[in-house]
């Protein structure tokens, strides 16, 4: 790149594109605006030094989320990428949720079906359970599920790696 | 000197003014709250910002700012991105199992006669419940 036609960022800037442009390689005259954006944003400066710091080889990536970045914030100035990572973590909790429920469900059919055998062996159903008081809890659970309280996750086989601690804490509503 | 400057006008060496745009959002006590935003977004581009936003909501632009920021220098390839990435990840494995455990309700509950002793070992077994599942098609 370079030569007699600069790249979009070198265009913007009213400046001559280099045979090592870094921008060059990522925005192409073609499409303006993708450094249009992550200018506005981060700024070419910025921008250059987070690419110059980067390998080669990790720096059409590290674009790539600059871009996603930029466009979230354009299109919302107050909370950006931050509105998206709200929303999709409550999308986690409810969908964690409706899974525990059904999960309850799955228990208390089977309570129902074969209660001496779950009795008997609770971390059959329990997965990781390997305790007396398994059983007991087993069977308050189920109660409990009956009474439409599905909010408990004790017999919940909901694997470590989906939950997340909130980002927020209180400062966004 | 001025003792009351807010964290930005202290790391610009600048007057810090009555209407400085940055003083309600970068108190002194947090230096590192603004050297965070300025290192990869820029002072003039968060004041624009700012500027352009009724004031009632610059706190909260300053804070997802803040938290942007603070992803992007842990994470200089994928910052927050690679957070969403993780979570629509997450979303995608939920709604999978919570498929595979409604079919296998619903077959609980369709044969209800099937239902052995060694069934209760499939809880939560995916090939049972695709199994399960595979009954429904």
């Amino acid at each position: 790149m370079g030569g007699n036609s600069p790249c979009a960022s070198c265009k913007l800037l009213r400046r001559r594109c280099a045979k090592d442009c870094i921008f060059a390689p990522y925005f192409p005259s073609d499409d303006p605006h993708k450094f249009a954006i992550v200018h506005k944003v981060f700024g070419a400066s910025n921008v250059s030094k987070t690419l110059q710091e980067l390998p080669l080889q990790q720096r059409a990536d590290a674009v790539s989320s600059l871009v996603y970045e930029a466009n979230a914030r354009i299109r919302d100035p107050v909370y950006g990428c931050v509105g998206a990572i709200s929303y999709l973590q409550n999308q986690v909790s409810q969908l964690q949720m409706q899974l525990a429920v059904a999960q309850a469900e799955i228990v208390c059919i089977q309570m129902q079906q074969d209660p001496i055998m779950v009795a008997a062996n609770p971390q059959m159903v329990l997965g990781q359970a390997d305790d007396d008081d398994q059983a007991f809890l087993l069977q308050n659970q189920c109660f409990n599920f009956a009474n439409n309280n599905a909010s408990s996750s004790a017999y919940v086989n909901i694997h470590e790696s989906l939950k997340r601690e909130s980002i927020f804490g209180d400062k966004v509503s | 000197m001025n003792p009351g400057r807010c964290a930005a006008c202290r790391y610009l060496r600048r007057r810090c003014p009555p209407d400085c745009i940055f003083s309600p959002y970068f108190p002194p006590n947090n230096p590192q709250r603004f050297v965070s935003i300025h290192r990869i977004y820029g002072a003039s581009n968060v004041a624009k910002l700012l500027q352009q936003l009724p004031s009632h909501l610059r706190t909260q632009a300053a804070d997802s700012l803040y938290l942007e920021a603070q992803y992007r220098m842990e994470d200089p390839v994928y910052g927050c991105v690679g957070l969403i990435s993780l979570l629509q990840q997450q979303i995608h494995d939920v709604e999978r199992q919570l498929a595979m455990t409604q079919a296998e309700i619903a077959f609980r509950a369709r044969h209800p006669q099937a239902v052995e002793s060694n069934l209760l070992n499939n809880v939560g077994n995916p090939s049972f419940s695709n199994q399960a599942s595979s009954w429904f098609m």
